[in-house]
């Protein structure tokens, strides 16, 4: 046995101890690079997230309806190309559903569009509570192909399935006394978790005057794109008013009134200042915070101008004849 | 105590922080930021924008509270990835907004206070982001430099006021940032008070009142 250490191996062999501390500094630094870099996109990337489509989204395979007896020909439809069904029923203003452009699609499942009754009331000869299926088989059925402009600015063409409303008010009978229509959203926050949140003034009212609710244009919708409304939509009925900014077009409806005054409407009670009660689409009038001048339509990269009445002036534009629409905005 | 050196966290900070305007430079012809891509885009950068502003201003506090010194190390990169994002912001709504229509940028400029204000907050940062380097550091002067760079505050009240006014309803969310930054503050203020009280302590000690 020999008291010699065993033979070292060559210097030239030998890592030398800084470098071999510099390697598995690199290491460790490269994998907390690395972490640390994962960690910060991801945290930014959740938090600007929101916005954009659901890939999950809900789009409920609603069912197609019977065949309309007007199909999209009329004198009143657009032939412009239609929003895709997909961008209608994913982008969507619903606020009992959330404030997100997408939450309507991820949340409005929890609507129960049947059983589902409206009520009319007020200034009728004919006062009803009505089912709703029996309220539609009342009407044939009409395509109605629509621009629709969103006060925020943004626009789509949709088509529409309906009846005019003006048929409707016939059927009930209005009296003498009545002047304005007034409409309510069913408020349930069972069904409706939005209204858990005291965002707006529950449940959403909106109101038209008589004539406009009469005119042959202001649609009662409970399709598009030949199905039934999807909930995001406002299943299984809402008011489809072509020539005003989108948010008059009231959802998910369990009451119409008619009534001798004005109706309070909802975002007109929230923001006075913003939203007043014909809000007839007019590039002339800005918004506060936007000009209303142009819009873009949905899928459209570029803007285009905004027409007066939203392209609807010559059906509509006598109903305003000596008002000033920068004050009755 | 010094805190280790960390050579990778401003690398990674780098990365990770531009990360998302890769995403969305990627998703938005992809057509993967929804039917309004470009409303999309304006939310993600302006948030984020704000976002890393108010983390840049976090590092001092954090420093005061929690003893740590690496936040320091990163304040510089926090604030040029905010200046980034706000640039993005403004060239998301300039360029592909409004078309480059310089009428309706002008009008939204000049008439709609919460465009007015959000445009102040990257005006403001503009010098901020140009004299963020040593060499600027060393021309201005510490002081100087440092009293140039409390600018950041004003732009970041700005951009929560900017958000504030462009919610249509519930302002939750910017009321959510602008209670970060009034805590910052806060942090800053009890700090800068206790400050002014020790100096007046130091100044009773050495003149004793007779």
């Amino acid at each position: 046995m020999s008291d010699k250490p065993p033979a070292e191996p060559p210097s030239s062999e030998v890592t030398p101890e800084a470098l071999y501390l510099r390697r598995r500094e690199f290491l460790k630094n490269a994998g907390l690079f690395a972490g640390t870099a994962a960690a910060v996109a991801g945290g930014l990337y959740l938090l600007g997230r929101k916005q954009t489509r659901p890939m999950d989204a809900f789009v409920p395979d609603a069912g197609l309806v019977a065949q309309p007896v007007a199909r999209g020909q009329g004198p009143y439809d657009t032939d412009e190309p239609r929003t895709p069904y997909e961008d209608v029923t994913t982008y969507n203003n619903f606020y009992e559903f959330g404030l997100d452009k997408n939450d309507p699609a991820r949340f409005a499942h929890t609507l129960k569009p049947r059983p589902w009754t409206v009520v009319i009331d007020g200034e009728v000869g004919k006062p009803q509570t009505v089912d709703i299926d029996q309220l539609t088989s009342w009407f044939p059925l009409e395509e109605r192909v629509y621009r629709m402009r969103c006060v925020e600015a943004w626009s789509m063409v949709i088509p529409w399935l309906g009846f005019p409303l003006g048929k409707l008010l016939e059927r009930v009978e209005p009296t003498s006394q009545a002047k304005y229509v007034a409409f309510t959203t069913l408020q349930d926050p069972e069904q409706m978790p939005g209204q858990r949140r005291s965002t707006l003034d529950w449940p959403y009212v909106e109101g038209l005057r008589l004539d406009e609710a009469l005119h042959p244009l202001t649609l009662m919708a409970t399709g598009l794109y030949g199905r039934q409304l999807p909930n995001q939509n406002g299943a299984p009925l809402r008011l489809v008013v072509p020539w005003k900014y989108g948010f008059k077009g009231i959802k998910s409806i369990v009451r119409i009134s008619l009534t001798r005054e004005e109706p309070p409407t909802t975002w007109n009670l929230a923001a006075p200042g913003e939203y007043g009660f014909y809000a007839n689409v007019n590039p002339a009038v800005s918004h506060p915070r936007w000009s209303q001048a142009t819009e873009r339509r949905i899928g459209d990269l570029e803007r285009r101008p905004t027409l007066p009445f939203n392209g609807y002036a010559d059906q509509v534009a006598h109903l305003y004849s000596g008002m000033d629409l920068r004050k009755s905005y | 105590m010094a805190s280790p050196p960390r050579p990778w966290l401003n690398p990674a900070l780098a990365v990770g922080g531009l990360s998302p305007l890769v995403m969305l430079a990627v998703q938005g012809p992809r057509g993967d930021l929804g039917p309004n891509a470009i409303e999309a885009a304006l939310h993600q950068t302006g948030l984020l924008a704000l976002v890393l502003l108010l983390a840049s201003l976090a590092c001092t506090p954090l420093r005061l509270v929690f003893k740590w010194t690496w936040p320091a190390r990163v304040r510089r990169t926090l604030g040029l990835l905010a200046f980034t994002y706000a640039a993005a912001h403004f060239l998301v709504y300039a360029v592909l907004d409004q078309g480059l229509a310089l009428g309706a940028i002008l009008e939204d400029l000049g008439k709609r206070p919460f465009i007015t204000v959000g445009f102040l907050a990257l005006v403001l940062l503009t010098p901020l982001a140009v004299t963020s380097t040593n060499a600027w550091v060393r021309r201005l002067g510490f002081p100087r430099w440092q009293r140039l760079h409390r600018l950041a505050y004003v732009a970041a009240v700005l951009g929560v006021v900017h958000f504030v006014w462009r919610v249509k309803k519930d302002v939750t969310e910017p009321a959510l940032y602008g209670a970060v930054l009034a805590l910052l503050f806060a942090i800053r203020g009890a700090e800068a008070l206790k400050k002014k009280r020790r100096a007046r302590a130091a100044v009773a000690a050495r003149n004793p009142a007779s």
